[in-house]
């Protein structure tokens, strides 16, 4: 294993803050990792949404793990394009999500023009993470972070999060 | 008593005891053909918007008529925060002569500096986003005029020649259609619902139309308030323009009353480190 395979390897270990279930990897947050001639690690993370409080905790995370493993010289830089989107949120995260209770994001909207109002309910063909029933209703459509959707099963009558496309 | 320990020890916070700079190694060159004071005086002005506004919205926080909509309130506020964060820090490095001087030995970063030791003669916000907050209607109210300008604006950048601000464009735009939606369709609802909620939100709507003009919303924006205003059962209303002058610094009372609150802390510690 080369030294970059290793330095990759250990990085892809690191949980996210908020969702300690998967990797910064199948987050799609942890966008690059790179390693200079003289042996210095230099990742690159991207934020989930532009107020996204946990940015300096992935940071310190990142550095300490890779620290650990013997790494000594690491720089965590922002990778601000191109923006973050659910659909890098790998097939393994998504199923960490739903085995979390979580509901997995659908397929992010692709625009190239204006993004269109949209007043009626929204509606999304997701399923209860706890008994699988698709007979789901919204909520809010703001949660307890900024990624997630508040939603609550009619089946179970169980309240549960859904990682909100975008 | 606190535990030396507790007090010696900074990995019990959860988040984290020191800033992140969010353009951490991001180029921040100002290309070739773009003035960089005109960058960061449009940046600030972005900026401030959504500073000044993610303030009012967060005096929402465990007041909105039920949890749901704190939360959401919270929310939008917390993306506005992170837009102005990324604004102010694109400023600062664009033009540092826009921040304000402080002590050599001051930890406090550039972001910082101008969200808390500039004065309400320093911020280019524009009037609507600075007014006291009033009730619920008139938060969404203000939210959906806001909102829906502002998305506009990033749409537009996201073609801008700094590749920066057109990075800060390309993700706030996503935030910012769920914040747009999510005012409309409280608006609707307030407007449609009970003869209480459809007065409360056209009295919302009076009081801010005044401070329309100053957004100096382009002719696609009209079209898509038309289309809210439209499934509301609302017609435009017809009152004076007020002379909203915020992006030339000149500001209301109220502006000077938010900052006194939001800045006192920073201010009190200009050393402090958080």
């Amino acid at each position: 294993m080369t030294v970059l395979e290793r330095a990759r390897a250990v990085a892809a270990t690191v949980v996210d803050p908020e969702l300690p279930m998967l990797t910064l990897a199948d987050l799609g947050v942890l966008r690059d990792v790179e390693v200079s001639a003289l042996g210095g690690v230099v990742v690159s993370i991207t934020p989930t949404y532009s107020g996204c409080p946990a940015m300096a905790t992935m940071r310190d995370d990142l550095v300490r793990t890779l620290r650990s493993e013997g790494f000594a010289d690491v720089e965590v830089k922002i990778a601000l394009r191109p923006a973050w989107t659910t659909d890098w949120i790998t097939p393994a995260g998504r199923a960490a999500l739903a085995g979390a209770g979580i509901s997995p994001p659908g397929s992010a909207p692709r625009r190239d023009g204006p993004v269109p109002l949209s007043l009626g309910p929204v509606r999304r063909a997701n399923r209860c993470p706890r008994c699988d029933s698709g007979d789901v209703e919204l909520t809010s459509e703001f949660g307890s972070t900024a990624c997630k959707a508040l939603y609550r099963c009619r089946a179970c009558l169980e309240p549960f999060d859904h990682v909100k496309e975008i | 008593m606190i535990s030396d320990d507790l007090l010696g020890n900074d990995a019990h916070w959860a988040f984290g005891t020191d800033f992140e700079d969010p353009l951490a190694g991001v180029d921040t060159t100002v290309p070739d053909g773009v003035d960089p004071a005109a960058l960061a005086r449009y940046c600030l002005m972005l900026g401030d918007d959504a500073l000044v506004l993610s303030q009012r919205l967060s005096e929402w926080c465990s007041r909105a008529p039920d949890l749901e909509e704190d939360i959401a309130l919270a929310n939008v506020a917390l993306d506005l925060l992170g837009q102005a964060r990324l604004l102010l820090a694109r400023a600062a490095a664009a033009d540092p002569s826009v921040v304000p001087a402080l002590p050599d030995d001051s930890p406090v970063p550039a972001e910082d500096a101008l969200a808390f030791f500039r004065s309400p003669a320093e911020f280019r916000n524009v009037t609507m986003a600075e007014l006291p907050n009033g009730d619920f209607a008139e938060t969404i109210t203000r939210l959906l005029l806001l909102s829906i300008c502002r998305l506009a604006e990033f749409e537009s950048m996201v073609a801008h020649p700094d590749a920066v601000l057109a990075a800060v464009a390309a993700k706030g735009r996503k935030e910012l259609a769920y914040h747009r939606d999510f005012a409309a369709r409280w608006f609707v609802t307030l407007a449609r619902g009970t003869a209480e909620s459809r007065r409360r939100v056209l009295g919302a709507l009076d009081g801010l139309w005044a401070f329309w003009p100053e957004l100096d919303a382009p002719a696609d924006v009209e079209v898509v308030l038309d289309q809210v205003f439209a499934a509301a059962d609302v017609s435009r209303p017809e009152v004076t323009p007020a002379r909203g002058l915020g992006r030339e610094c000149v500001h209301t009372e109220a502006l000077t009353d938010l900052l006194a609150e939001m800045q006192s802390v920073a201010r009190a510690h200009p050393k402090g480190l958080w």
